[in-house]
């Protein structure tokens, strides 16, 4: 569902076509006929941004036909918790839950507890968690859950009106064949053969897995689709078993390293949140990740704290000075990527790095991505190739619209050429959580440098400027354990990536896996969740072993974190009891005999701990984990059915209609995510909700397998571009008819921000959908092309403004609305009057978005004269 | 021993060819029902044999912007839309157009098939018959290659195929076709589009033992269901003497852009020389007939 896989992961998907061989039944559910749909058995398509209204009829199915895999969902999840008294769902608020405040737009968690947890003050922190982007940072371990080691209040016959089964199926019992088909545009037939093969490919004997891409994702209501799908596959028993499974098809090589060892404003390596001002102390900070009273291994987040600081900062770090805490930035809000975007428009902002990025095409609201590079002091662009971001200042659309004057434009752009991952050794670690070691096969040429040289030498150059400085501010630069091995003038990826892995500072060698950092300053550690990486002083993601030789799971090829476990929480494929499922099913099991678990897997839980233990009264951590709890990193042990903290827009998946969208919320009076982030700027203008004139169709994007996301590295290659050569927009017949448009001829795609032009590709794969009685009609565009390479074009992400998913601030731009016309786009600065225009006729000057608040809810205003 | 034969079956195209020694013959058998349409054929082809980019121009044929094989381009991926056949056909048109009607009532399923043609390197080869300067051979694989050493660029081969695969590269007016990677051959490797290709669609191998792989995977097919698949290029009975390059299709050829009953035109050759001779021998004798006649 919202994948591509044929397309955007070709490699991948021939594995697909083999379980397709072999017996495998492949259904897609995407608002487009791609490549993908062609191999399925079955394509559903649906309107774009419905996800959730779709899957959440398929749990409506399960819990209204008592489909479930019970045994499982009593043991394994948390469908037999209570939930507190003062929770409110969405059926009684209309489509929001208790603790929702307009004013900032967010949510206070304190009503969605388990009954018998108490609400911590993390609970309260609705608006300023929000502006942090806090659910991202439990990317590993889960929100913190105080108690959660304890007793909680549980009825195993999942009757109680307030037990979290029962609340999910008062939640869904909306989500009817009925309203799927009138809100996703899927007619109950089609949707009922898809719940009758998802849930009799699931249970005892069979298993289904669920693959989704960023069609899921670049929806304001992103993080939630896919705890939709993690929902259905707890159900129907589908985690932590052979062939099951929640599937994220990460956009390009090592975007999943990028998560684990971020990029990201709020995040340190291995999901370690970062600090805000609030913490005082690394005690403190410690308190506020994880609970004391709570399961798992997430209890531990002390002692990876603390190994990271000591890799950072080594000797310099002691217990005396709280391991340089305090040389961390703390952030005080949103610094996200688009946040940043605004701040350089507004003069905040003076330098900025881009590397291996494209964000002048590949980013939401191009216009505003370039103009906000235009406003900088210096900009230092590392790339395989010139891309448009270095050289927006020249030949931007905003250039030819007056906006940018080249001999005007005060950004310094520094462009540095990459060396590309076949002239430098590293890891790439790809969506299956996989750490692969790349030789180095040629030397760069010129002046091509890793990234790993690049920042290397940066650093050690800030060093020396700074080495008389007693400014304490330099401090933390200088006080950094910047000793990396270094032969000739590259240093060695295999001395850093020991690093990542930890080394026990004791006995100078390098740690087995995680459970052996300390919180005593004994261990360092850069990614806890890498720690195994380089075991045995090995170099364990360099092994090579061949499929052939090994058994299906090929534990000995690259190496998989955490511990090079292949299926995580797989201690759910045996029964409560310790044994398989089913002998079809098996993966690991208790092996009584020998005191340990067993099987094709590494086990994802303590080896030796037997299924039957029960912990001691007021055990924390590890030692509180049941046998039967195989949700090791959870603070209760349980898979979430319901989130008792954590999410910024709720508890449960619901359905909320696009930021941009034809029709009405069929399901809830509350219309779009009331969460969502709309960054209200004069800049950043809305089309009006249920506008059927100015902006009538719906628009989505999309990636060709001949292109490479923002081109960079396929519109420059003759052999690449010619099979892709220019932007198009695929339309349906009638739709077609509808406009005047003809195949091959010119159209171009308008929005509140742009207009952009393409030429049309008339197709049956593209087709009108009824949508609450209406006829929706989508139209899509490969994002690829920009202003520079052998063939260049107007760059689709420009029709998009920035509105992001409250969790994880990811941008909506796999939907929006638009109108499309025969011809060519106005040129110069007659493009700025047709907008305005456009905006004018759609009444833009006046606010469009009910949901309001300091940061969410400035009025969409839109100056018509600058 | 040789059979010089211009058409029919052969059982050893290249000791036909004067190899006494040689490996068995090779081929590609292409496999449309597992082909993802990803191009990676194209690319790796252009990539090891240092093939020119073809110009930048969007075609409007589904996701295809090749068009066809020829100079440029050796491999070709085709992209054919089409409303799935429905099970019991009755052979009436159908007077609407292609998505004339709307909503959830009017949808009917669709199916989009992809193929990657190349040369199909024939037992009888029409490009290499006609050839004058013997610059196309065959190879002991009992492969089709062009010498690009040795063509003149006369285009004789280009009306001899009939495929429409061969073509003369424009500013060099040589003729160009797949070689079967006739380089990595010698050294052991696999073509560079069956090393490329992720779904193992092309596949290459021996031609024996690929064709009986073929027949086992039509059967499977139609089993499932799949009852227009058949082979295609593999029957040595046909107008070709069989392809050295064959392919499993889910349609008629002509979906796919291909002949359906493709015909060496050299095959004709003896009956055409036998009726030019009647035709010589008949002038003789009118004219032998006039004189003696005019006496």
């Amino acid at each position: 569902m919202g994948s591509n896989m044929a397309e955007a992961h070709p490699v991948g998907f021939q594995w697909v076509m083999e379980a397709k061989e072999r017996g495998a039944r492949v259904l897609h559910i995407d608002p487009r006929f791609t490549r993908t749909s062609a191999h399925a058995d079955v394509h559903v398509p649906l309107r774009a941004g419905t996800d959730i209204a779709f899957l959440g009829g398929v749990i409506n199915h399960i819990l209204t036909n008592a489909l479930d895999f019970r045994e499982y969902v009593v043991a394994y999840t948390n469908a037999s918790f209570l939930v507190g008294e003062d929770y409110r769902d969405t059926e009684d608020l209309d489509g929001l839950f208790s603790g929702y405040d307009p004013e900032t737009a967010s949510y206070d968690s304190s009503t969605w507890q388990y009954e018998t947890v108490e609400a911590g003050p993390d609970d309260h922190a609705g608006a300023s968690a929000k502006e942090r982007s806090a659910s991202y940072q439990h990317g590993s371990g889960g929100p913190k859950v105080e108690g959660g080691s304890g007793r909680i209040a549980a009825d195993p016959t999942l009757e109680h009106p307030r037990c979290v089964y029962q609340v999910l199926k008062r939640h869904y019992a909306r989500y009817t064949p009925e309203a799927v088909a009138r809100t996703c545009g899927v007619s109950e037939e089609l949707f009922r053969a898809v719940c009758q093969t998802w849930t009799a490919n699931s249970g005892r004997e069979r298993t289904a897995a669920l693959v989704y891409s960023v069609g899921w994702t670049q929806h304001t209501t992103g993080a939630q689709c896919i705890r939709a799908g993690a929902i259905i596959q707890l159900l129907l028993g589908n985690i932590g078993r052979p062939g099951g499974g929640v599937f994220a098809l990460r956009g390009h090589a090592s975007i999943q390293g990028s998560t684990d060892i971020p990029t990201l404003f709020n995040l340190l390596p291995g999901y370690l949140p970062m600090p805000t001002p609030e913490h005082g102390d690394l005690a403190e900070y410690v308190d506020s990740v994880r609970a004391d009273q709570q399961k798992g291994f997430w209890r531990n987040a002390d002692a990876y704290m603390i190994s990271l600081l000591k890799e950072y900062w080594g000797e310099h770090a002691t217990a005396d000075n709280d391991y340089c805490f305090d040389y961390l930035p703390r952030i005080t809000g949103d610094h996200g990527t688009y946040r940043t975007v605004m701040d350089m428009v507004d003069g905040k902002v003076f330098g900025y790095f881009l590397l291996g990025q494209n964000p002048a095409v590949g980013s939401a609201h191009g216009r505003l991505q370039r103009l906000g590079m235009a406003n900088l002091d210096w900009l230092v662009v590392r790339d395989l190739t010139m891309i448009e971001s270095a050289s927006f200042w020249k030949d931007s659309p905003e250039v030819e619209t007056g906006e940018i004057a080249p001999e005007r434009c005060r950004t310094e752009v520094f462009f540095f050429p990459a060396a590309s991952h076949v002239e430098k050794e590293g890891t790439f670690t790809q969506t299956q959580r996989m750490l692969q070691w790349r030789e180095k096969a040629v030397e760069p040429k010129g002046d091509q440098r890793s990234e790993l040289w690049f920042f290397y030498h940066l650093g050690r150059k800030l060093r020396q400027r700074l080495a008389d400085s007693t400014d304490e501010r330099d401090r933390p630069l200088l006080d950094l354990a910047w000793d990396y091995a270094v032969v000739g003038d590259e240093p060695q990826a295999q001395d850093v990536l020991r690093r990542i892995n930890g080394v026990d500072l004791t006995t100078g060698r390098a740690v087995g896996g995680y459970t052996e950092l300390k919180a005593d300053g004994s261990t360092m550690a850069g990614c806890w969740i890498y720690s195994g990486v380089y075991a045995d002083e090995v170099n364990q993601a360099a092994r090579r072993k061949p499929g052939r030789e090994q058994n299906l799971y090929a534990t000995e090829w690259g190496w998989v974190w955490p511990m090079n476990r292949r299926v995580l929480y797989n201690r759910a494929s045996a029964d409560p009891a310790g044994r398989p499922w089913s002998e079809r099913k098996a993966l690991i099991w208790w092996d009584a005999e020998r005191g340990e678990w067993i099987g094709d897997d590494v086990p994802d839980f303590e080896r030796t701990k037997p299924p039957d233990y029960v912990p001691p009264e007021g055990a924390v951590g590890p030692e509180a984990l049941r046998g039967d709890d195989p949700f090791i990193m959870q603070a209760d042990g349980k898979g979430w059915l319901f989130a008792p903290k954590g999410l910024a827009d709720g508890p449960l998946p619901t359905h909320y209609e696009p930021h941009e969208s034809p029709v009405p919320n069929p399901l809830h009076g509350q219309r779009g995510n009331p969460t969502r982030k709309i960054y209200g700027r004069a800049d950043n203008p809305s089309n009006p909700p249920l506008d059927h004139e100015v902006f009538p169709y719906v628009v989505t994007t999309a990636r060709l397998t001949e292109h490479h996301t923002a081109g960079g590295m396929s519109r420059t290659v003759p052999h690449l571009a010619e099979l892709q050569p220019e932007l198009f927009v695929e339309v349906s017949p009638a739709l077609a008819r509808e406009r005047g448009l003809e195949n091959l001829g010119w159209a171009h795609v308008v929005t509140s921000r742009a207009a952009v032009e393409a030429r049309v590709v008339v197709t049956d794969r593209m087709r009108p959908l009824r949508v609450d009685q209406r006829e929706v009609h989508q139209i899509w565009l490969p994002y690829h092309w920009g202003s520079v390479g052998l063939v260049r074009g107007d760059s689709p992400n420009d029709l998009f403004g920035v509105v992001v998913d409250p969790n994880v601030f990811i941008q909506e731009t796999k939907v929006a609305t638009c109108d499309v016309r025969p011809g060519r786009r106005p040129r110069g600065p007659a493009l700025l009057d047709y907008l305005a225009g456009y905006r004018r006729r759609a009444g833009i000057a006046e606010p469009t978005v009910l949901t309001t608040g300091p940061e969410a809810g400035l009025p969409h205003t839109e100056e018509d004269q600058p | 021993m040789t059979e010089h034969s211009l058409s029919g079956p052969l059982h050893d195209v290249a000791g036909e060819a004067g190899y006494e020694q040689h490996p068995p013959r090779v081929g590609f058998f292409t496999d449309t029902s597992v082909c993802i349409g990803c191009k990676a054929c194209e690319v790796a082809c252009k990539e090891w044999n240092d093939v020119p980019a073809d110009g930048f121009d969007l075609l409007g044929m589904s996701l295809d912007n090749t068009g066809h094989l020829g100079a440029n381009a050796w491999r070709h991926v085709a992209f054919v839309e089409q409303q799935r056949p429905a099970p019991q056909e009755l052979g009436m048109p159908s007077f609407d157009r292609p998505g004339a009607a709307t909503g959830p009532e009017a949808r009917t399923d669709f199916r989009w098939l992809m193929a990657s043609d190349v040369c199909k390197h024939c037992t009888h080869a029409g490009c290499l018959d006609v050839c004058p300067t013997g610059a196309l051979f065959r190879t002991e694989f009992g492969t089709v290659v062009v010498q690009q050493d040795i063509c003149n660029g006369c285009g004789y081969c280009v009306s001899g195929c009939p495929y429409g695969v061969i073509q003369r590269r424009e500013g060099d007016g040589r003729a160009q076709k797949c070689t079967l990677c006739y380089d990595r051959l010698r050294v052991g490797e696999q073509p560079a589009c069956a090393k490329a290709c992720p779904t193992d669609s092309i596949q290459f191998g021996e031609l024996d033992e690929l064709r009986e792989r073929a027949a086992r995977r039509v059967e499977q097919l139609r089993e499932r269901g799949e009852d227009r698949a058949r082979l295609y290029g593999a029957d040595p009975e046909d107008g070709v003497g069989g392809n050295g390059a064959f392919f499993l299709l889910l349609d008629e050829p002509e979906v796919y852009g291909l002949p359906p009953d493709p015909v060496v035109p050299t095959r004709d050759l003896p009956a055409m020389w036998r009726r030019a001779g009647v035709a010589a021998v008949a002038f003789a004798a009118a004219a032998v007939a006039a004189f003696l006649g005019g006496r």
